[in-house]
């Protein structure tokens, strides 16, 4: 990567600050209000005011439905067909771009401003090679002929931290890893030097190894004197780059500070919340969300319980928590694999092992978290596990008995005691079915013939459907609701109750939280704890997250390549990873000071 | 496939009620003797067991030979290819027109406002909706009888074209039409042309460098089929607007149950649309190089 000058941009900032020297502003925003609708009670943004001064780093952060994406696009007058927006002041580098005409903001997009998003694989056209996607900023803005845009975009590439641009600049997106990808669109918003880049998350689908190397970029980028607005739901994360952190909430900012101000000392109680809830270096057993949401609340619940149970928030040992698996006798292994293989055929007709002598023991009553990178083949193992996929070698017992080998006939009276959440739990779903009607068939399905017909067994299957809900702390009123008018969490709360209405004893969960904001994660998880303990059940829990794994598992296995590289209890690996895989990992999360 | 094909088109002839010796003496209907209905059968083979008959047209098929005509007695071959010509140039220039006319109405309304939308999709629903037969009766009479300007019946000249083409473009033109306009809209929602937009990309930039390219590889993989409806439908077309074509020749040769001409006439629109499949997968490959999970350009 070329790095020139000092990386600290802050400290620069500070020196300059010292001499009296005030950056420029190349951002300001005054009282922004931006709406969709007519009335203007619900407002996407209610009146936003910041500024950001060249080489400084702003973070906007907020849950999703905050508003910081909406305002994001509106610093490059993109809100969107049929907004309303209105601003006191809205500049860029000192110009008002308030009430610009379309072509004049064009003249000025890509040029004044750029726009990075997440997702690359999405956010460049998949058709196009990236070097005809980077080169559409310069043949807009430029009078360069094709062989100089070409050339141009090379440095750009380059200077993006894309090693070997020549032998990539020709691919398309789907052809480039996910890192590449991303460096690709950094450099395709970069290509004319804006002064100011808005970036909306673009770290979010990334693997934390290469979200660390993203994020390196983006403070050369600060430190080359470019303001930046950072847009993020992950606070850990924008601790890493940040100067300044404005936190947002319905619509407003209800705090702004900087970094170490807002993670440290936060003011907010709203700012309090969304940092208890990540779950970076909570051990096992504490509560991530405040108590009273675990059962998510549809009235106003009775404010006498919040600080009786407040203290539970406090860790509690491991040991002290886990009732089931009392170590007097050998525990009762739930779940076994041994030497588990499978390989799929790779588009050139190579074959990839996805899954490599894969060997684990799940306890009864405890969590196993199985973590890794996008490709490490954690879901492939829980397929296996599932008995979904056929493995080529190995195999998988189910409470010492017999399961990945027996045929699918002799396997299917069983599999009322293996449950699995999925992370896509709306794609699970029929979409034109109600809660109700998916509890309800799930709940048939496991019953089948046993509960027999009638209104005796229509009434027991409503019963077990009321209780499911209740498990899994949802109203009753939500029955009628389609998955689609349920907000992330209600959805994965019915997918929990799906999975658990044939009374499981082992619940495979993937990636259950990952699509998630962070406080509704935290009360998930929160739940799945407490279902554990009611319910006496053996989690297997799969992740990409190292936090959510350290919080909820007993034991952990890293997975790389298709291997499990290291074993042991949380506190181990995590305290002391041996293997120099999961090192690299743990040293790429970004932190919670 | 062609053996398929030339299959399905030997039997499904077979159930076709009438003589096919009685066809070759003049057709149902004429007086002819035992005599001369045995020495047909025998001269043309039509005494052998169903399966020696359907062995020997397929050895015949084989080495390129599509037989003799038992009603025009002449070489099929000839026959069918002086007839494709016209079939053919209906058929690209009415797939033609139907892109253009699915192209220009998709992006005309989209990203209109809603009335433009909808008068767009319900102009689709109505053109798909379209029979063909009544859309030339409708064509003739508006165009021909009342107004004068077009000849009803097909002439060799350009203007004997525009209402045989009309006829099977505008109904497909609604198929495209509304495949494109879904595409499009999925496009143009898409984050990467909220990146192009963010580069500075004017709305016709956006339309022209990404999503009409989105937009078409679905109305591509279409043509295939569009191709192969548009050849039925030239049976209708040309039989109402008396043009000569394989259609033509094809609808004759069923109703004196003229098999040779027909498994001809089956066996060159089957080889066309191989054709045309192939021009097609190449073309979704060279609109779409993106590697497909399957291997590309697949073949049936």
């Amino acid at each position: 990567m070329s790095t020139t000058g000092p990386r600290d941009a802050s400290s620069r900032a500070a020196v300059a600050l010292a001499a009296g020297l005030h950056p420029p502003v190349a951002l300001r925003v005054g009282n922004l209000r931006v709406g969709f609708g007519d009335a203007s009670a619900d407002d996407a943004v209610r009146g936003v005011s910041f500024e950001v001064r060249a080489g400084e780093c702003l973070a906007i952060v907020g849950e999703s439905g905050s508003g910081k994406s909406v305002t994001a696009r509106s610093i490059l007058g993109l809100a969107g067909a049929g907004a309303r927006v209105s601003a006191d002041e809205l500049s860029l580098a000192g110009e008002s771009v308030l009430g610009l005409s379309e072509s004049a903001w064009r003249r000025r997009r890509g040029r004044a401003v750029g726009l990075v998003l997440q997702d690359a694989l999405a956010s460049l056209d998949p058709l196009r090679p990236i070097i005809r996607e980077i080169g559409d900023s310069l043949r807009l803005h430029t009078r360069l002929d094709r062989a100089e845009r070409s050339r141009r975009v090379l440095e750009v590439l380059d200077a993006a931290g894309l090693a070997q641009p020549e032998l990539y600049a020709g691919r398309r997106s789907g052809e480039l890893s996910g890192g590449q990808r991303q460096r690709a669109l950094i450099a395709a918003a970069l290509a004319l030097d804006p002064p100011l880049l808005v970036a909306d998350e673009p770290t979010t689908a990334l693997d934390v190894t290469v979200q660390a190397q993203v994020l390196d970029l983006l403070e050369e980028v600060r430190a080359r004197g470019t303001a930046i607005v950072l847009i993020s739901h992950d606070l850990a994360v924008v601790g890493r780059i940040a100067d300044r952190i404005a936190v947002m909430h319905e619509g407003r900012i209800i705090e702004t500070g900087t970094t170490a101000e807002v993670l440290q000392n936060p003011r907010h109680a709203e700012t309090r919340r969304m940092l208890a809830a990540v779950p970076v270096d909570r051990p096992r057993g504490s509560r991530l969300a405040p108590a009273t949401a675990v059962r998510e609340p549809v009235v106003a619940h009775p404010p006498a319980r919040v600080p009786e149970r407040l203290p539970e928030r406090v860790p509690v040992s491991v040991a002290s928590r886990t009732p089931a698996a009392e170590p007097v006798a050998e525990p009762v292994i739930a779940l076994e694999a041994i030497g588990l293989s499978k390989s799929f055929r790779g588009p050139h007709g190579t074959l990839h092992r996805a899954v490599d002598e894969v060997s684990f023991r799940l306890p009864r009553g405890s969590t196993l978290g199985i973590v890794g990178e996008s490709g490490s083949g954690k879901t492939t193992t829980a397929r296996l596990a599932l008995a979904l996929t056929a493995a080529d070698a190995g195999e998988v017992r189910l409470l010492g008995e017999a399961w990945s080998t027996l045929p699918e006939r002799d396997r299917r009276a069983r599999r009322s005691l293996v449950g699995a959440v999925y992370q896509d739990v709306l794609g699970s779903f029929d979409p034109r079915l109600s809660v109700r009607e998916i509890l309800r068939h799930a709940v048939a399905a496991t019953a089948g013939s046993s509960s027999g017909g009638g209104s005796a067994g229509r009434r027991a299957t409503a019963a077990r459907v009321s209780a499911l809900l209740d498990d899994v702390g949802l109203a009753e009123t939500l029955l009628d609701r389609r998955p689609t008018d349920l907000s992330g969490g209600q959805r994965q709360r019915v997918g929990i109750a799906r999975a658990l209405a044939s009374s499981p004893q082992i619940l495979i969960c993937d990636e259950p939280v990952s699509a998630l904001d962070v406080s509704v994660q935290a009360q998930v998880l929160d739940l799945l704890d407490e279902l554990q303990h009611e319910l006496e059940l053996s989690l297997l829990f799969i992740s990409h997250d190292l936090g959510v794994i350290q919080h909820v598992s007993d034991q952990v296995a890293v997975m790389n390549d298709g291997r499990i590289v290291e074993t042991g209890t949380a506190a181990e690996v995590f305290r002391a990873p041996a293997h120099p895989y999961t090192q690299a990992l743990l040293a790429a999360v970004p932190r919670l000071p | 496939m062609l053996w398929a094909v030339a299959t399905v088109t030997f039997f499904a002839v077979r159930l076709i009620p009438g003589d096919p010796a009685e066809a070759i003496l003049g057709g149902p209907g004429s007086q002819t003797s035992p005599e001369a209905l045995a020495a047909v059968r025998a001269e043309y083979g039509l005494d052998q067991p169903v399966l020696v008959q359907y062995l020997q047209q397929l050895g015949r098929l084989a080495t390129g030979d599509l037989g003799r005509s038992y009603a025009l007695n002449m070489d099929v071959g000839p026959l069918v290819l002086s007839q494709l010509g016209g079939t053919l140039l209906l058929a690209v220039l009415s797939l033609g027109v139907a892109w253009l006319i699915a192209l220009l109405l998709a992006t005309w309304s989209t990203g209109r406002g809603r009335m433009a939308a909808r008068i767009g999709t319900g102009l689709e629903i109505v053109g798909a909706a379209l029979p063909h037969f009544w859309l030339a009766t409708t064509l003739i009479v508006v165009f021909s009888v009342w107004w004068g300007v077009l000849p009803p019946i097909s002439t060799a000249d350009a203007r004997g074209l525009v209402l045989p083409v009309a006829t099977l473009a505008i109904p497909l033109a609604g198929f495209l039409g509304q495949v494109m306009r879904e595409s499009l809209n999925t496009a143009l929602e898409s984050p990467f042309v909220l990146s192009a937009r963010a580069r500075g990309e004017s709305d016709r930039g956006v339309l022209w460098r990404h999503a009409l390219r989105h937009a078409a590889l679905p109305a591509i993989s279409l043509s295939g089929w569009a191709f192969g409806s548009l050849i039925s439908g030239a049976v209708v077309v040309e039989t109402i607007f008396a043009r000569p074509g394989l259609g033509r020749t094809l609808l004759n040769a069923v109703t004196v149950r003229d098999v040779p001409v027909v498994v001809g006439v089956v066996m060159v629109v089957a080889v066309a649309y191989i054709l045309m499949t192939i021009v097609t997968d190449l073309a979704s490959s060279l609109a779409d190089p993106r590697p497909t999970e399957h291997g590309n350009g697949a073949l049936s």
